[in-house]
């Protein structure tokens, strides 16, 4: 099947097996690898990106239902050489150590923070808590937030 | 809530907060994981696995696979057999299967291998395998395993009649026991430490490609370590050393999970080999789960000894140790159960014993297990867990009975009764300090205030003293090979510099910490050093990241190489400087002469001039680098004092942690920030495992922990926001005296999560993963057995 959808401000158009997954789509056939995948059940979150501005867990989403719709995935965070205050904070507090899950923290944290600008700690941890780190304990993962929401530009730090 | 956010600091020239070199790639989604590697004409592989725990496989039709249009190659046990690869031998002196040839042993056992050209094809075609299984008992339960007239499980194994694999022991027996038979007290109890997972969130996989026109064989593969497996790949499969280049690209969370060699990669090599195309293998979620390394299933029996007054005098431990269907522990001692006979932990006692005896079960084989340090995990938590029963026992508060018999700062280096010596240490400032930031006694109060009211706060406590950094050729190797690693720093002629390891990271951030380790030896600063590590082709030799050996043993090689390159700049200097090199003294980044600190020259114009026509003297050769193979004296002993804060509902049994104090001992920090993050870390898996992790089995031996809806992982809301305190003692063998710190945490926490649960609740054990039906059942007085399903 043909399907047609706006990748990062890019409109796509692909023939597709009707089950294939967006994460592989997105991952395999875009060659956008930022995205992750890491358990098959919507319960870790490493392959959360956008779907018409709201986060999905692309494990669960087949291609074929992206269809017309608007996808946002981590490669595009990073406007005119910039990085988003939440890829700022996530280095400046120590907010990732293998990366793997970091993607999809992120995708998540910019969302929270369009839609409520000053999260407090609990409001953070609740926007997060359907996503894993084995690594950080989330602590800094909430700091990494809180750099964001502290930070709405980053332009200087990042010069 | 309150801002911890700090004004960005200048990059220090050695140790101190840096951010981290490796995080701008992360942080714009360009980390180059295995699964993240195309290369042209790439085939996909799937492995197929057994439905049943134990079975006698009578055929295998795989005619309707290879039929599929898709499919490129069908692999089974007997393809194996032709290369001699059907079993290979496990890091633990056994054999274990690559894909069952005779019977399979354990649910999710790899029975045959698909090449396809995709993906989703490759899965397909696993569908169209016919495998006829005769079904045998299962045997699930370690303690029915080793009884006489069990089911034998490893029937391969000539004139094995029974599940047994080791016996072993340690310390002293009869001194044991005459302190337990004169003991004014003895506390006996029973514990089990289940079998839990690593569940990094990257799961393993590998890429291989057999080039046949020059005969090298690339493996990218999730592997930490690197030299290990090229080394293994070598003696097992016969093929060449020098035409195996094995690399670790970025790896998503490892936690000793990927340092074995599992089935799935053998078979994209030999998949490679038949097909003549790279082929890309990466496992889901339930295989990962359900047969890749394990970790604990440890079952243990404790006795502690004491007088009236509360001084420990003996420790007696027996384990029945459940390791699954093939002995395949990756751990490098000599000693069967790695180095459980440190669970005299951090007291002072007059004798300890301890007798393990290992058994094989339909369980998946493992493990090397989860951040443990080999056994250390299981050691803490029955010392500690020991402790706590003879605190009760005695009246005694918890923290007092621990400050009675920790050991003293004065007894270092200190022998312990199994036979450690125990490096450095200064415990009760440790302990003290921990109290201080929960303000203990204020707690204890509370808690009292809150028993009155019939609310249910507990607080727990566990000392632990971790071994990491192996290790001393004398007590470890990993078949054959000793543990030294190599180490390589070059300075190039503008003064930047590139360092190579033989470890490398999982998310630890060697690419930051190493180059602070050469920036505080040579003065170069860190953002201009370049860390190479994770490939064979391209780094010295060594054993590879896990059990906290990186920075103890890489890392003073680094040091050491690096001291060598600053010795080498001191005759490079004299000759600049015309002067004997006696007479220069070193300044972080330059040497100056004695008594004249303007004449001096620069690290960077010293590589400049090593490299340049600066006369030498007789026998100096130019350039500026130098090597190091570090063989380690002993281990090193981090250790720390955590504190748990819960409160428990008494309807439902559900726990949450309130508070979570840990106070660390690592030796110097050479980078702070990512010391926190290792041991926030840390916490996180020990929070998980005591309330929710494990990996039961029902009795017809099917594995219940198969997928991240059954294994629960801790999230954001079950972890609170750590509070860190530390204390800095030094290890007097290392170059720099640092300690490693990656799984002090996971190993010390698991402990202080359940002290604090039964002290919330009244209760002497029960066992772990404390849920709130565990912990409902536990206040009802019939805590349940974790691993298995109950009826």
């Amino acid at each position: 099947m043909q399907v047609t959808m706006t990748v990062n401000g890019n409109e796509v158009t692909a023939t597709i097996e009707p089950r294939l997954l967006l994460v592989h789509f997105i991952r395999d056939h875009l060659l956008l690898r930022g995205t992750h995948w890491g358990c098959d059940t919507s319960n870790c979150g490493t392959c959360v990106l956008w779907m018409d501005g709201e986060p999905v867990k692309s494990c669960t989403v087949l291609a074929a239902m992206a269809n017309g719709r608007e996808i946002r995935t981590v490669e595009d965070l990073e406007r005119g050489g910039v990085l988003d205050p939440v890829q700022q904070g996530f280095i400046e507090e120590h907010g990732l150590q293998c990366g793997f899950c970091t993607p999809g923290m992120m995708m998540t944290a910019r969302w929270l923070l369009d839609h409520n600008p000053d999260p407090s700690e609990e409001e953070i941890r609740e926007a997060i808590s359907g996503q894993i780190c084995r690594c950080t304990g989330y602590k800094n993962i909430v700091s990494a937030i809180r750099w964001a929401a502290e930070h709405p530009s980053t332009t200087e730090v990042n010069a | 809530m309150t801002s911890t956010i700090e004004a960005p600091e200048a990059n220090p020239i050695g140790f101190g907060r840096m951010k981290r070199k490796e995080d701008p790639r992360f942080v714009r989604g360009q980390g180059n994981y295995v699964d993240d590697l195309q290369l042209p004409g790439m085939l996909y592989g799937a492995v197929l696995r057994s439905t049943l725990p134990h079975a006698r496989i009578v055929s295998i039709d795989t005619s309707a696979a290879e039929a599929h249009p898709k499919v490129k190659a069908v692999i089974t046990g007997k393809t194996l057999e032709t290369l001699n690869l059907a079993w290979i031998p496990s890091l633990s002196h056994d054999v274990l299967a690559v894909l069952a040839t005779d019977k399979v042993r354990f649910q999710g056992q790899e029975v045959a291998f698909v090449v396809a050209e995709d993906r989703y094809s490759a899965r397909d075609a696993l569908e169209l395998i016919e495998v006829e299984y005769e079904p045998l008992d299962p045997v699930i339960d370690a303690k029915q395993a080793i009884l006489p007239g069990a089911t034998v499980i490893r029937d391969d194994i000539a004139g094995k009649t029974d599940n047994h694999i080791f016996d072993w022991e340690a310390g002293d027996k009869a001194a044991t026991d005459a302190v337990f038979a004169a003991a004014e007290v003895v506390v006996t109890q029973d514990m089990l430490y289940p079998r839990v997972h690593p569940a990094p969130m990257e799961t393993c996989g590998a890429v291989a490609d057999m080039n046949k026109v020059t005969g090298k064989l690339t493996i990218w593969c999730t592997t930490q370590a690197p030299h290990a497996h090229r080394t293994l790949y070598a003696l097992v499969a016969g093929l060449p050393e020098h035409q195996i280049r094995v690399v670790s690209p970025d790896i998503g969370g490892g936690f000793g999970n990927k340092v074995g060699i599992y089935p799935g990669y053998v078979c994209s090599v030999v998949g490679s080999i038949l097909t003549g195309k790279p082929v890309k293998w990466m496992e889901d979620r339930s295989e990962n789960l359900m047969s890749t390394s394990f970790a604990r299933d440890y079952h243990m029996h404790g006795e502690i000894a004491a007088t009236r007054e509360g001084k420990i005098t003996g420790l007696r431990v027996r384990v029945l140790a459940d390791h699954g269907a093939f002995n395949n522990t990756a751990q490098p001692t000599k000693f069967p159960a790695g180095f459980f006979h440190i669970f005299t932990g951090s007291y002072d006692l007059q004798a300890a014993h301890c007798a393990v005896t290992g058994v094989y079960t339909n369980k998946a084989p493992g493990g090397v297990a989860y951040a443990c340090s080999f056994r250390v995990t299981e050691a803490v938590y029955l010392v500690e867990r020991m402790v706590d029963c003879l605190a009760g026992e005695l009246g005694m508060d918890p923290a007092e009975l621990r400050m009675k018999n920790l050991l003293r700062k004065e007894q270092f280096p200190y022998t312990c009764k199994t036979g450690w010596v125990y490096d450095s240490g200064d415990y009760p400032r440790a302990l003290e300090l921990a109290m201080e930031i929960a303000g203990y006694d204020e707690l204890r109060r509370e808690q009292a205030e809150k028993r009155k009211r019939g609310e249910l706060m507990g607080i727990g406590i566990s000392f632990f003293t971790e071994t990491v950094g192996a290790g001393p050729k004398k007590h470890m190797d990993i078949l054959g090979l000793g543990m030294a690693d190599g180490a390589e720093v070059r300075v190039h002629p503008t003064g930047k510099a590139v360092v190579r390891l033989s470890v490398q990271t999982q998310g630890q951030g060697h690419e930051t910490t190493f180059a602070q380790i050469v920036a505080e030896q040579l003065g170069i600063p860190p953002l201009d050093i370049d860390v190479v590590h994770g490939d064979t082709d391209n780094t010295p030799f060594g054993l590879g990241t896990y059990g906290s050996r990186s920075t103890p043993v890489s890392g003073a090689a680094v040091a050491v190489a690096a001291q060598r390159v600053r010795d080498k700049a001191r005759i490079v200097a004299s000759a600049m400087l015309e002067v004997s090199p006696d007479d220069l003294e070193w300044e972080k980044g330059r040497f100056f002469v004695k008594g004249d600190p303007s004449a001096s020259k620069t690290i960077q114009e010293i590589a400049l001039g090593a490299h340049g026509t600066v006369e030498l003297p007789e026998g100096v050769e130019g350039h500026l680098d130098a090597d190091c193979v570090y063989d380690p004296p002993n281990l090193t002993f981090p250790f720390g004092a955590y504190i748990c804060v819960v409160d428990v509902d008494r309807g439902t049994g559900v726990v949450k942690v309130r508070r979570f104090i840990a106070v660390d001992d690592c030796g110097p920090r050479i980078n702070p920030m990512i010391v926190d993050g290792q041991i926030h870390g840390g916490l996180a898996d020990g929070v998980g495992m005591a309330l929710m992790e494990v990996i039961a089995f029902d009795k017809e031996g099917n594995c219940l922990g198969g997928s991240f809806m059954d294994y629960l992982l801790p999230t954001s809301l079950e972890c609170p926001s750590w509070e860190l305190g530390m204390t800095v003692t030094p290890s007097p063998h290392h170059p720099i005296g640092v300690k490693g710190i990656g799984e002090s945490a996971t190993v010390g926490s698991p402990p202080a999560v359940v002290n604090a649960v039964l002290d919330a609740i009244g209760v002497r054990h029960a066992d772990m993963p404390l849920t709130p039906a565990q912990v409902w059942r536990a206040m009802q007085g019939t805590p349940l057995r974790t691993d298995l399903a109950i009826e």
